[in-house]
């Protein structure tokens, strides 16, 4: 330090004056929170945490913040509990310093502090907390007050999380399960979730989560109308996953959950959808059933029409489902699905899907017209997604066909374009290709094609132009110009291309050879090229063998046979899916699976959760075994770590800290940090003894009282505490089993009464 | 359900993050940002709000240039990821007025606070405001009691069965306000014809009630009696469809406050109200036999003189009965973007330019029903003219509202207040409105 200032003052006063006020942040904050004044400590923790989120590391301010929580303002104890909750991911030996502070919280006579304390010991990750989390977590899962219980209960799912054999073996299941009867509907859905999640994590094939029985339908059943929005659809999720044979038991499930298809929350309404439907494939009688159907539609409808678009997007999804497994279930609500010009783009083109779906003779003229619009919006994707919609209403629909191709005939005239040429192009091959032969129709659709070949530049639009052109030879004038440009540019096109080109110059020679021989020099030129100058081995192979089968002997007969053989007319142009994922979609709505319309097995990793889990529990396990004298390694690294923060910390700040007073503070600064920390380790239970060192060491730090402020708060804190305390000294003995780690746990409050 | 919450802004950089499970490594979020741009970048069209990548589900919804990212390894219900978030947004949105990154920065404490209450080990808790702001700590201007009694509590209504209203409210004057709020989303197409037409109404309730009193709505007999046929096709599918010339209320949707199977049995509509203002149910209306013509009819010619000036005539009549005036009618008309010195000339209103929008807004403050008003307007173009740019699909939209008006004719003939302690007098008001929707359009030629 000495030499420091000998060095060059100058310089220093200038770094001072450039870098002066932030330097001291860590300081600063750090007299903030040992400061006597409330607004001033409360002002520090906020600004703590400010810091912790953009990123910054606060860790050597942990035995201040920490003093702190011994308080009866509960805006300060919540905010020092928000900074304990983050710290616990990253800094968990940190935390476990804290530990006796929660298990005193979990007393408190407010139950929103019982709640706060027993949240927070499930979020800190340390495989010794698993020790003192027993009592706490027993006593506040008979809590009074349900908004106690309904905390506890997920914190059993943490503690299994943490470690299962414990958990199971100190009974929490048993009591959890014991929660799905609860008398308050928030208790027993926070009761259900935790057993999901235990369900997820757990890897043992022979441990029984739960199972779900008549009695608890009935009880939930009767919870259903209780519950918040949240809570409902955790029940619906056990009344999905619930089958039942008793066709009068599947009835009055489906009775009553049809109530909330008119709940405000679209989650509500898709998930009692979900249930309605997994309970339906039971029931036998059809008019029934169809009724039911019935009442499905307006909701499904409503999902459509909330203001989040994302969440439309998801009801879309779904909706595309079901309508494969039941086609009737929205005939008449076509009009729900127009696109709205506000839409995201994403859930447009969804839009467009559910319509062609929904296409039908009665409603087609609509449709199209509707189409019509779509293909002449500004955006791309969704104008070639229209055109493509008009041709699946022609393919779908042998009535449409006509006015189908007139309206894309008049798209070409009227706004044309590279876009819309291309893209109506294939569409109207593809209509050719549903309904072969149909002289009508091929003399309306090749004399367009014709008049737009030069604007033709994709390869998907040239692929069908060349089809058709050995499908349909008489029908094009200049045939044989037509070929020739083709010929000419055989070798830049892409080999999909030169595939079709090569077929249908053979298939040409073949229909046409009696009239003209003009076509024999097109196919030697063409056979050539593909054989001698061309790279690809398809096109090559190909060329090959029509070269071949053409100069056989073989009858022309069987020539015709084999190279004029009729495609197969197409069906659809809508994709549907193959029947055993739709099965599995169905079970899955509502779910991700449900808008990537994968089954989940395609895309979640059955172990993802339950390796990271073991991995961790075992590490919990060998930490457990380990030895007790562990906690005094967990100290001596927090310890280290402090000081270390510290040490940085105050190196940072020697250049501007050359004023004399804050020198002060720095030189003592570790020193003192380790007198408070083997406060705040034996605290609260021996701090009778370390009450003095602290103080004095407060004192000279910070050159205010706030150090003896707070001890003051904790010593009052006993005092109140201290029937409870006794109590639970009570309910110890009689619970105390030889269980090893129920002694430990009894250790503290040991210590407590040594206190008093 | 969720692992992990973020808040990020437009390029997808994390400014608040909440991890409630630890099963994923807290720096998978750091990917996100690329995510996001290979998902705009390849093609537009292939945007979606979720992803999966690696083993990990990236939920997410836009909201002011924010996006809020929920982080998931497990087939999660997705749409209540989805709802989640949206309240999640909905309940700062009430806190801070309008959520965006600067109010995420100034309230970095109580967001912690509030995604902790709202959510725990990622199972959603409550999302409630009203209750949330009575145990959520902080909050600058309710100072915290030192005294045992004043400590605050977990609302009672937390955990209870009625869990949107807390106990012991008192008013001095005992007062309900009723709005039923029509909105007419309706597109139109040039000639004039409706293509498609929706009534979303809504009944609104400011409660000013003390206790815990119990409500009781009727409405027209012609809407609770439709409604029962349409939902219940048992009673009699085949001929519900025949006499369906009355109010045919689809899709009804209400608060959780409703007794949701005291209506499937009885068709009474009976609730505990929360206090102050809520939306008691909302109602969807496609058919068009109420919305035979459109309530405001624009008719709008432009002429295009090319490389000079384009003409937009423009007449808008309100076909409504005559007895009701249309208010705050604003017609809004797309105009190509490079247009200038415009030149207005309304019969009635006025006209306004709003060069940034690409558009005119004509502003009319009453309209009578039955009257007819026209309004021409001529702009400058630039002599050099991209012709595809003239082609502008925008439609034309409308914004209006129609006092002591509804469409459906739906009627509240009573509302009922009992409370049976306090036993007060108490005062009901009701209002009607018919007003535009989100989507008012119509199509140009």
């Amino acid at each position: 330090m000495s030499k420091l200032s000998m060095s060059s003052a100058l310089e220093k006063r200038i770094r001072a004056f450039l870098q002066g006020p932030r330097k001291g942040e860590t300081y600063e904050l750090r007299s903030g929170l040992v400061s006597q004044y409330k607004h001033e400590r409360k002002d520090a923790i906020q600004r703590v945490i400010q810091a912790m989120t953009i990123g910054k590391d606060v860790s050597s301010l942990f035995p201040d913040v920490l003093k702190n929580i011994a308080t009866y303002d509960l805006e300060q104890k919540k905010l020092v509990y928000l900074y304990l909750m983050n710290y616990a991911k990253t800094h968990p030996e940190l935390c476990i310093l804290a530990v006796n502070t929660f298990v005193q919280d979990t007393e408190d006579p407010n139950p929103l502090i019982r709640a706060l304390a027993i949240r927070t010991m499930g979020c800190i990750r340390v495989a010794r907390m698993v020790d003192y989390i027993e009592i706490p977590l027993s006593r506040t899962l008979k809590d009074d007050n349900p908004y106690v219980r309904k905390t506890a209960a997920i914190c059993v799912a943490k503690l299994f999380d943490l470690n299962p054999e414990i958990c199971i073996e100190l009974g929490f299941l048993d009591e959890l399960k014991s929660l799905i009867k609860d008398s308050n509907p928030m208790v027993v859905a926070n009761a259900l979730n935790a057993l999901y999640e235990i369900k997820d994590m757990n890897d043992d094939n022979n441990l029984q989560i739960f199972i779900i029985n008549e009695e608890i339908i009935k009880n939930l059943l009767l919870c259903l109308n209780e519950c918040t929005e949240w809570g409902r659809i955790t029940i619906l999720t056990t009344l999905n996953d619930y089958s039942t044979n008793d066709i009068e038991e599947a009835n009055h499930i489906i009775e009553r959950v049809i109530p909330q298809l008119q709940h405000a929350n679209p989650s509500v309404v898709l998930s009692s959808i979900k249930v309605i439907l997994h309970h339906l494939s039971i029931i036998q009688n059809n008019d029934i059933k169809q009724s039911i159907l019935r009442k499905l539609s307006a909701p499904l409808v409503s999902l459509v029409s909330s203001s989040i678009p994302e969440a439309q997007y998801v009801g879309l999804k779904n909706i595309r489902i079901l309508l494969e497994k039941y086609p009737q279930i929205l005939s008449k609500e076509l009009r729900v699905f127009f696109i709205k010009y506000s839409d995201p783009l994403y859930l447009k083109l969804e839009k467009l899907e559910i319509m062609i779906r929904l296409a039908n003779d009665n409603n087609s003229a609509l449709l199209l017209g509707e189409l019509k619009e779509y293909a002449m919006e500004i955006e791309p994707v969704l104008v070639s997604k229209a055109i493509n919609c008009i041709g699946s209403v022609a393919i779908t629909l042998a009535g449409s066909v006509i006015k189908s191709i007139n309206l894309l005939i008049n798209l070409i005239d009227e706004r044309g374009g590279d876009l819309i040429i291309n893209e109506s192009i294939i569409v109207l091959t593809n209509i050719l290709r549903r309904y072969p032969g149909k002289n009508d129709l091929i003399t309306l659709v090749i004399p367009v094609i014709a008049n737009h070949i030069n604007e033709l530049n994709s390869n998907d639009s040239l692929s069908a132009y060349v089809y058709l052109l050995g499908e349909y030879p008489k029908y094009f004038s200049h045939l044989s110009d037509k070929l020739k440009i083709l010929i000419d540019g055989f070798l830049e096109f892409d080999s999909s291309l030169q595939l079709l080109i090569l077929t249908t110059i053979v298939k040409i020679n073949l229909v046409l050879s009696d009239s003209q021989s003009q076509y024999s020099n097109y196919l030697q030129t063409v056979l050539e090229l593909a054989t001698k100058d061309c790279e690809n081995a398809d096109v090559r192979d190909k060329a090959y063998i029509y070269w071949r089968l053409l100069s056989s002997s073989s009858s022309s007969d069987t020539k015709h046979q084999i190279i004029l053989s009729k495609l197969p007319p197409i069906k659809t142009t809508i994709s549907s899916f193959n029947p055993v994922v739709l099965e599995a979609l169905v079970s899955e709505l509502s779910t991700l699976s449900s808008v990537y319309h994968k089954p989940s097995f395609t895309f979640i990793d059955p172990h993802a959760y339950t390796s990271l889990q073991s991995e961790s529990s075992d590490g919990g396990k060998k930490r457990v075994k380990a030895n007790k004298s562990n906690i005094e390694d967990l100290t001596k690294l927090a310890k280290a770590e402090i000081i270390n923060n510290s040490k940085n910390e105050n190196l940072l700040d020697f250049d501007d800290d050359d004023n004399g007073i804050s020198d002060n503070g720095n030189g003592t600064g570790s020193a003192s940090l380790l007198d408070e920390l083997n406060d705040l380790f034996s605290a609260p239970p021996t701090s009778t003894s370390s009450i003095p060192s602290s103080a004095d060491s407060n004192t000279i730090t910070t050159n205010t009282n706030g150090g003896e402020g707070s001890i003051n708060d904790i010593l009052n804190l006993f005092n109140t505490s201290q029937p409870s305390v006794t109590q639970d000294f009570n309910n110890l003995n009689l619970s105390n089993s030889t269980s090893s780690s129920t002694t430990k746990s009894t250790k503290p409050s040991q210590d407590l009464l040594d206190l008093f | 359900m969720a692992s992990q919450i973020h808040f990020l802004d437009i390029k997808g950089k994390p400014l608040l993050s909440r991890d409630y499970k630890g099963d994923i490594p807290s720096n998978t979020i750091e990917k996100f940002p690329l995510l996001l741009l290979e998902l705009e970048d390849e093609n537009s069209s292939d945007y979606k709000p979720f992803i999966n990548h690696q083993g990990i589900n990236y939920i997410f919804i836009l909201h002011n240039n924010l996006y809020l990212c929920a982080l998931t390894k497990k087939n999660e219900n997705i749409m209540a990821i989805i709802i989640f978030l949206s309240k999640l947004i909905q309940v700062l949105t009430e806190y801070f007025k309008s959520l965006e990154e600067e109010s995420i920065r100034d309230n970095f404490v109580i967001i912690y606070e509030l995604l902790d209450e709202m959510m725990d080990y990622g199972i959603p808790q409550t999302t409630d405001t009203k209750i949330l702001k009575e145990y959520i700590t902080q909050d600058y201007y309710k100072l915290i009691k030192k005294s045992q009694d004043h400590l605050v509590q977990p609302p009672n209504a937390l955990t209870n069965s009625i869990s949107w209203r807390k106990d012991n409210i008192f008013y001095k004057k005992n007062e309900a306000f009723l709005d039923v709020i029509e909105s007419i989303n309706m597109l139109i197409n040039a000639n004039g014809q409706i293509l498609n037409s929706e009534i979303l109404g809504e009944v609104k309730i400011k409660s000013h009630l003390s206790g815990m009193p119990d409500l009781r709505l009727g409405l027209n007999d012609k809407g609770i009696f439709t409604s029962n046929n349409n939902s219940n096709p048992t009673n009699g599918s085949s001929g519900s469809e025949e006499n369906a010339k009355n109010i045919e209320l689809e899709d009804i949707k209400f608060h959780q406050c409703v007794r949701l199977s005291k209506f499937e049995n009885e068709r009474i509509i009976t609730f505990i109200p929360p206090d102050g203002e809520f939306t008691l149910m909302s109602y969807r209306l496609s058919s068009t036999q109420f919305l035979m013509k459109p309530l405001i009819l624009v008719n709008c010619k432009t002429k295009v003189h090319k490389h000079s000036r384009i003409e937009i005539l423009c007449s808008a009549r309100a076909q409504i009965k005559k007895k009701s005036t249309a208010t705050q009618v604003e017609i809004i008309i797309p105009i190509p973007e490079d247009a200038d010195t415009p030149k207005l000339t309304p019969e009635y209103g006025s006209v306004k330019w709003i060069p940034e929008k690409s558009c005119l807004i004509w502003t009319l403050k009453s309209f009578a029903g039955g009257k007819q008003y026209h309004m021409r307007a001529e702009l400058g173009l630039p002599a050099v003219v991209d012709s595809e740019n003239l082609v502008s699909k925008k439609p034309i939209k409308v914004k209006f509202s129609i006092p002591y008006f509804t469409t459906s004719g739906i009627q509240v003939r009573y509302l009922r207040i009992t409370e049976p302690k306090l036993q007060y007098q108490s005062y009901p008001w009701v209002r009607y409105i018919t007003q535009s929707g989100e989507d008012y359009t119509i199509r140009m030629k």
